[in-house]
């Protein structure tokens, strides 16, 4: 049977509400209104409450004291906070800021910024599995090393870093560790204790929570980080944050959170069944389909693969009906290929045609299956109408042609 | 991206798919773009010696969906023109053709530079003059 269309295999990008989080939320829009920092009056508790429970649900997901959790708009701005506000508060022990170039916009650029101000910051490659190792963590720290930060796990590969050994080389030599958590928190288990991770990012949108709320975790204990706020006005959250909190928003993210710790082996056990099936569905059909990344540390419900020869925007109009990402979604507006895929070591011509499928709570065994049979079609009429391809099966080396400028 | 009806329609149902034999004498073939642009376009044209008309033309093309609709209306237009009004063909009609928006003007471009190395492919393999051929054209123009 025809699963119903358009089909959403974009996950990665966001997520739809689930059901229970709306309902969670829908009290603290019209009866429980009141602002969390009203602390006289019986509207400003109801509200607080929410918010309480809420830091319990994320610390409980992620390992940590509900005190640690610091709420945001979102990993964005979590990134900011952490990557600026450790950057001012240890700018006399030192200037220099480890990360790596296969990040997401919202590390790199805060990273750039500083940069520019006239910190020092080192850009690591990544394996051509997509990994940054550990080894590469501890050769690239100096004296004057604050602050490393590197993802958990990536958002287009859905490669997971080596963590926890990153976290201990960072311990070991004093330096903060900042991860950006947002593709694993909810996918995979997350502890920042035994991670060593001294500052953490998350977002309540990629894991079926609303958008525009988010949460830093900083580190109280072991040591106690301090950050320079990037929001002045009030004080909320420890002097660290600033603003009104968007009650309703943290509330969505606190039972999000609750739901994937509850459901977290269940589901991943069911997507990376479905993800398997998708990619051996794919590959088994397509001889020259590439898998991207490491094959076993990633995300349970990603893959990018590669099909060598067609092109990635035509192929995203051969498979229309189903939403897919090519890139990340934050850059899939311009035409250059992903920067990810590039950093892996892989050729223009490949890294213009990878896709990644991102599946999730909706996704179903018919969508797989109505994907696998799309994808290998489009694929198949695109090589018949690839001249690369022709070459490549009359034996010419499309590597040692010249080909013009354009 | 919004694609035009025109784009579409080419795209789901490209025009000339395929190869002539690059070997003949009265095949020309050109291979215009590079992979790492993300566009390539092979495109033969066949001629019939005694009337310097196109009898067949053909192309494949790595690109996205206009790159594809343009090298597709390229077949299509050149088809029984004689070589001179092949030549003279402009990549801004193909633009106005298919409605392609600024970001893909590359694609109609790089079309009537396969139509341009095609012919001049079949020119060199004939000891024609195509210094000639590109005097008639800007003439017509």
């Amino acid at each position: 049977m025809a699963p119903k269309l358009p089909i959403y295999m974009d996950h990665n990008a966001t997520t739809p509400v689930d059901p229970r989080v709306l309902e969670a939320m829908l009290p603290y829009f019209t009866e429980k209104f009141g602002n969390a920092a009203s602390r006289n009056h019986e509207f400003g508790w109801e509200a607080e409450d929410g918010v309480k429970l809420a830091r319990k649900q994320v610390g409980e997901l992620i390992g940590a004291d509900p005190k640690e959790i610091i709420w945001t708009s979102g990993s964005t701005e979590s990134n900011n906070l952490a990557i600026k506000g450790v950057a001012d508060m240890y700018k006399d022990k030192g200037r220099h800021i480890i990360t790596a170039v296969h990040e997401h916009k919202a590390t790199l650029d805060p990273c750039k910024r500083l940069a520019k101000m006239g910190y020092d910051v080192t850009w690591l490659e990544p394996r051509p599995d997509g990994l940054i190792y550990a080894d590469q963590v501890a050769e690239a720290i100096r004296e004057d090393t604050i602050l490393v930060t590197i993802m958990w796990a990536n958002n287009e590969l859905g490669t997971i870093n080596e963590l926890p050994e990153i976290g201990k080389v960072c311990k070991e030599k004093g330096v903060l560790l900042h991860t950006d958590a947002t593709q694993a928190v909810g996918k995979i288990p997350v502890d920042v204790n035994a991670a060593g991770v001294d500052l953490l990012s998350g977002s309540a949108h990629k894991i079926y929570g609303p958008k525009g709320a988010g949460f830093l975790y900083v580190r109280r204990r072991k040591p106690r980080v301090r950050l320079t706020p990037i929001i002045d006005g009030g004080g909320h959250e420890r002097g660290m944050r600033s603003g009104t909190l968007n009650v309703t928003g943290i509330v969505g993210l606190g039972k999000a959170c609750e739901l994937c710790r509850l459901e977290m082996v269940e589901e991943s056990t069911r997507l990376s069944g479905l993800r398997d099936r998708l990619e051996k569905g794919i590959t088994r059909q397509l001889e020259h389909a590439v898998v991207n990344g490491h094959p076993d540390r990633r995300l349970p419900q990603t893959t990018n693969i590669s099909f060598p020869y067609v092109e990635g925007e035509s192929m995203m109009m051969a498979i229309k009906e189903i939403a897919v990402s090519s890139g990340s979604a934050c850059t899939s507006a311009s035409l250059e290929p992903s920067y990810v895929l590039k950093a892996l070591g892989l050729g223009d011509e490949i890294a213009h045609s990878s896709i990644r499928f991102g599946l999730g709570r909706i996704t179903t065994e018919e969508e797989v299956d109505y994907t696998i049979d799309k994808v290998v079609t489009a694929v198949k009429k695109l090589l018949d109408l690839s001249p690369l391809y022709e070459m490549v099966l009359e034996g010419i080396d499309i590597n040692a042609i010249e080909w013009g400028a354009h | 991206m919004a694609y035009s009806e025109k784009v579409l329609s080419h795209y789901e149902k490209p025009r000339n798919v395929g190869s002539l034999d690059k070997d003949a004498k009265n095949v020309g073939t050109g291979i215009v773009g590079a992979p790492e642009c993300g566009d390539v376009m092979k495109l033969q044209i066949q001629v019939d010696d005694a009337t310097g008309k196109i009898i067949d033309a053909k192309f494949k093309t790595f690109g996205c969906g206009s790159a594809i609709a343009s090298s597709s209306l390229a077949t299509e237009w050149i088809k029984g023109r004689t070589i001179d009004e092949a030549m003279a063909i402009k990549n801004t009609e193909i633009v106005q053709e298919l409605s392609l928006p600024p970001v893909k003007i590359h694609c109609s471009v790089l079309a009537e530079d396969a139509i341009k190395s095609a012919i001049h492919d079949y020119q060199e393999k004939n000891g024609l003059d195509h210094d000639h051929a590109e005097t008639s054209e800007h003439t017509q123009a």
